[in-house]
């Protein structure tokens, strides 16, 4: 093992003579000699085949060079959505959330040191207990839909039950990430239908599959083909029937649509990133999770409790630590530790600054977009909305040639139209997924239904 | 401090939606029953208060550009500001995971990259970089070890975890689940091959995985590897390689070369992506080749001049997570990798170790080392001496620490430890921070035989003073409600 020196940029501060002086200290002759417990014949001989070394410039025209490989939301329009959504986000939540001091630290496990991070989280725990209607949140998941199967497993906790059902009109990811995670602790997850018609989750099939051994129900709110729920008509059998009701939520509808709590959500959980998190070709996003006071005991991750110094002054610290992986080890609510407590910070600051009025402003107003993209639509080209239940900022249109040949279609025109449904649902063929925010300007959207028009008459 | 909430004054705002006037009339067919009838209780303040109260708050929070933060197995490195530059190109920032596949190229080529670099840094077989961190990592390594001998129709039931582990194995193997059996420690720090043995025999045929930190929690690399490897694979168990502690090996040793089937590595430590306060983070997960076929999907495949993403795999256990992964994080990984190179990565694992050895080379004799060195990239120290002659706990010294500038050590684990105190000093700090530190401590000792109230009532500079946990968890107050409701 030779001690390596002529690296350019490696981030280490040591001089030769530190090294030396350290060396000396140590009482050791060489830098191999602090390496003697690993066995000989496990030490890698050669260098490693990665590449670099690079310096910042080259660096930065690998990426540059890979990154204009892309195209973004800047170079074609997008009216793409299902579970990512294009947003505009105040530069003040990038200036913020790079500050070094939030950046580089880590788990707020020294409290003192850390007032700025537990204060932030017990902020973020109290937007999103608003939002949804619920007594009490956490500090973040990785993603909506690990947030949904933590609610699954915390389901099989309380109620001690094994089977969990599942709307159809669940996102895709949602449904397949509840199916691995329930893999491990042997649960079985059934699907409930949608009403073909409206939409929205079959009422009538989800009350005959209730019975008691049923943990939990899973509804999407709005669902995946935008379609806002009726979680009242839908959860009170659910509870009747013992299980728990959860709502998989878009925080951002939550400005404008009842919250979850009120109509009978039990837990809800969802993706915060349409608050202020970049597309970042599908993360790092934010899970959230809000549950009835019941249930505090049974969250997973991290908690942030108010609390006083001995002088009394206000102050925040992790707390119901016992049900955490550290201490409860095997018996523990969950195995998190990392999670996305930046991501968590970007959405709390969004939330700041949209504030009260803003945030429904903002909601309404991507309802009131995708809804008048819609009638442009239905006026100029021959596609039809095919649902008719109630919708938020996504709709479904039936393209009648597969989706993928309209997208192709479409790009050609600068526009990503929409999702290709057909990659996850066999029964919609020739499905386009459409969704609209309030980034999408008048011009863009009549633009769009032109080349829609165009796209679908071959020409 | 005051709470966002307590800055607020109806009807201040910070954003208004210049062309919503024009989009009122669009009719919505929201049924009454499904609007909101009253506004979440958001707050209502300015841009420039948002901005004024979240730059305060950052000023009461302690990160790696503020200070050491010598936090044992979390490798709390520099983080080049470059890595953050090239995240945020606009080409990555705002590509949409659902755009079709041509447009994306650029992104599955990094993908495609970070991979194939982390298989050689690894020594393993394929690597997916889907983990959202790295007990996501282990959930999904375990996962994979039921998938295996499920599909070999072996019930196998057993974990085994060694009684240093992060809680986090233990957590991990419930979640997959199994059963976590714990196995001691010998008088050296390391696996007891002997209860090994003993507990492969007494769970004969049912021992999926060993679950083993390698450097472990004390800093010590296990260097019986190679027997270990060779009992848990003659009983037919997987070895797992929990990989919080690879920063001391990057370049020098890898764990596909010691026996290890599955590994995952966390990145915002060894691979320097910033830890975000908790997050996030990303936890990619290498395995030997004859568990390839059981990793979750998408997967990236280069086909031919272009790459595609895999959604369907017969074998695989299916999706842990939305999209193709923590992207974002994952280009500063590979930006990582990049600056440094092949020997940057070796030197960045000779400089931990190096650091290391020369602060517990400082701190040996004023605490107990009840393990001698020369140890990997961290150590454990125990104060209990100092508790014994002063009544000075370890939680009082660190606490007292932060009145001298540094961020403390993890504290009070590994739990076989105790009064432990896990020093890890990364590869990035200058010798002079080193001794500075050393300093600190031996001036805290001192101060614990002159005043030891005055170490016990720290910290006394911060923000705030020591706080009441038992407090905050006996009536657990969650959320801000204002005056209005909480009444």
């Amino acid at each position: 093992m030779t001690y390596v020196e002529a690296v350019p940029m490696t981030y280490t501060p040591h001089t030769p003579d530190d090294v030396e002086a350290m060396l000396a200290a140590i009482g050791v002759g060489s830098v191999e000699e602090l390496f003697a417990d690993i066995p000989e014949s496990v030490r890698l001989r050669r260098p490693l085949e990665v590449e670099g070394p690079m310096g910042e410039a080259e660096v930065y025209r690998f990426f540059r060079s890979l990154a204009a490989q892309n195209r973004t939301v800047h170079d074609l329009v997008h009216f793409v959505g299902a579970g990512a959504y294009e947003h505009t986000i105040p530069a003040v939540v990038q200036a913020l959330i790079s500050r070094g001091e939030f950046l580089t630290a880590y788990t707020p496990y020294q409290a003192e040191a850390s007032q700025g991070n537990l204060q932030a989280i017990f902020e973020f725990q109290t937007m999103i207990a608003e939002l949804t209607g619920l007594d009490v949140a956490q500090a973040s998941l990785y993603d909506g839909a690990t947030a949904a199967a933590e609610a699954m497993l915390l389901a099989a906790r309380v109620t001690k039950r094994r089977r969990v059902l599942v709307s159809r009109a669940l996102h895709p990811d949602v449904r397949d990430v509840l199916r691995t995670y329930a893999f491990g602790p042997d649960l079985s997850v059934d699907e409930v239908p949608i009403d073909a018609r409206t939409g929205a989750t079959d009422a009538a099939a989800l009350a005959e599959r209730l019975d008691k051994d049923v943990a939990a129900v899973f509804v999407q709110y709005p669902n995946f083909f935008g379609v806002v729920e009726p979680l009242d008509v839908l959860f009170a059998p659910v509870r009747e029937a013992g299980a728990l009701a959860v709502a998989v939520a878009n925080p951002l509808a939550l400005g404008l649509l009842a919250p979850p709590g009120a109509l009978g959500a039990d837990v809800v959980v969802g993706d915060a990133q349409p608050l202020g998190v970049p597309l970042s070709f599908g993360g790092p996003y934010v899970g959230y999770m809000a549950a009835r006071e019941a249930f505090v005991r049974e969250l997973p991750g991290r908690i942030v409790g108010e609390t006083t110094d001995g002088e009394g002054r206000r102050g925040y610290v992790l707390t119901l630590q016992a049900r955490e992986q550290h201490i409860r080890r095997e018996r523990a609510t969950s195995n998190i530790t990392s999670n996305q407590a930046l991501m968590a910070l970007a959405v709390t600051i969004t939330l700041s600054l949209l504030g009260k009025r803003g945030i429904e402003d903002l909601a309404r107003l991507n309802a009131q977009k995708a809804h008048y993209s819609l009638q442009t639509i239905e006026a100029r080209t021959p596609l039809r909305r095919v649902h008719t239940g109630p919708f938020f900022h996504e709709f479904l249109l039936d393209v009648g040639v597969p989706a993928k040949e309209l997208l192709a279609r479409m790009c050609e025109r600068g526009f990503v139209a929409g999702y290709d449904v057909s990659r996850r649902y066999p029964e919609y063929p020739t499905h386009l997924l459409v969704a609209v925010t309030e980034v999408r300007t008048r011009e863009e959207i009549e633009r769009f239904a032109e080349a829609l028009a165009q796209a679908v008459s071959g020409s | 401090m005051k709470l966002i909430f307590e800055r607020s004054v109806p009807g201040r705002r910070a954003i208004e939606f210049l062309d919503a006037p024009s989009f009122a009339d669009v009719p919505l067919d929201i049924p009454e029953a499904y609007v909101r009838k009253a506004p979440p209780e958001l707050p209502e303040v300015s841009e420039l208060e948002v901005v004024r109260h979240y730059t305060a708050l950052s000023q009461r929070n302690f990160g790696v550009d503020t200070g050491f933060y010598p936090l044992g197995s979390c490798t709390m490195k520099y983080n080049p500001r470059i890595l953050e530059v090239v995240a945020s190109f606009e080409g990555f920032r705002d590509l949409h995971p659902n755009a079709p596949e041509e447009l994306v190229q650029g992104a599955l080529a990094v993908l495609a990259g970070l991979e194939r670099n982390l298989r050689e840094i690894l020594g393993m077989d394929a690597v997916s970089l889907l983990p959202a961190a790295g007990s996501h990592g282990e959930l999904l390594g375990l996962m994979l070890v039921r998938a295996y001998f499920a599909e070999r129709g072996e019930q196998r039931d057993v974990v085994l975890v060694p009684d240093s582990a992060h809680g986090t194995n233990p957590a991990s193997a419930a979640m997959a689940g199994f059963r976590a059996v714990t196995l001691p420690s010998n008088s050296r720090g390391r696996l007891d091959l002997e209860a090994l043995r003993r507990a492969l025999a007494e769970h004969e045929g049912r021992v999926a995985a060993l679950m083993l930190t390698n450097p472990n929690t004390l800093g010590l690399f296990e260097d019986q590897i190679l027997e270990i490897a060779e009992r848990v694979h003659e009983a037919g168990a997987l070895l797992y390689m929990d990989g919080a502690n690879l920063n001391a090996l990057l370049g020098v040793a890898r764990p596909g070369d010691m026996g290890f089937d599955i590994v995952h590595v966390n990145v915002h430590k060894t691979l320097g992506t910033p830890h975000g306060g908790g997050g996030p983070g990303a936890g990619p997960v290498g395995v030997k080749g004859f568990l390839a076929d059981y990793l979750p999907v998408p997967r990236v495949v280069r086909d031919g001049e272009r790459f595609t993403l895999v959604e369907e795999a017969p074998k695989s256990v299916g999706r842990i997570r939305s999209f193709a992964g923590s992207f974002g994080v994952l280009v500063k990984a590979y930006a990582y990798i990049l600056l440094h190179g092949p020997e940057g990565l070796r030197r960045v694992a000779e400089r931990a170790v190096l650091n290391a050895n020369y602060l517990f080379s400082l701190l040996k004799d004023t605490f107990a080392a009840p393990y001698p060195g020369p140890v990997m990239h961290e150590f454990v120290l125990s104060g209990k001496n100092v508790k014994a002659e002063t009544g000075v706990r370890t939680l009082d010294v660190a606490k007292r620490l932060l009145d001298y500038g540094f961020h403390p050590p993890t504290i009070y684990f590994p739990l076989i430890v105790e009064e432990a105190l896990m020093i890890e000093p990364t590869e990035t700090e200058a010798k002079e921070t080193l001794d500075a530190f050393a300093a600190a401590l031996r001036a805290i000792v001192d101060e614990a035989r002159r005043d030891p109230e005055r170490v016990r009532s720290a910290p006394h500079t911060t923000p705030v003073g020591r706080l009441d946990d038992v407090k905050a968890a006996r009536r657990p107050v969650l959320r801000y409600r204002t005056p209005e409701r909480a009444q």
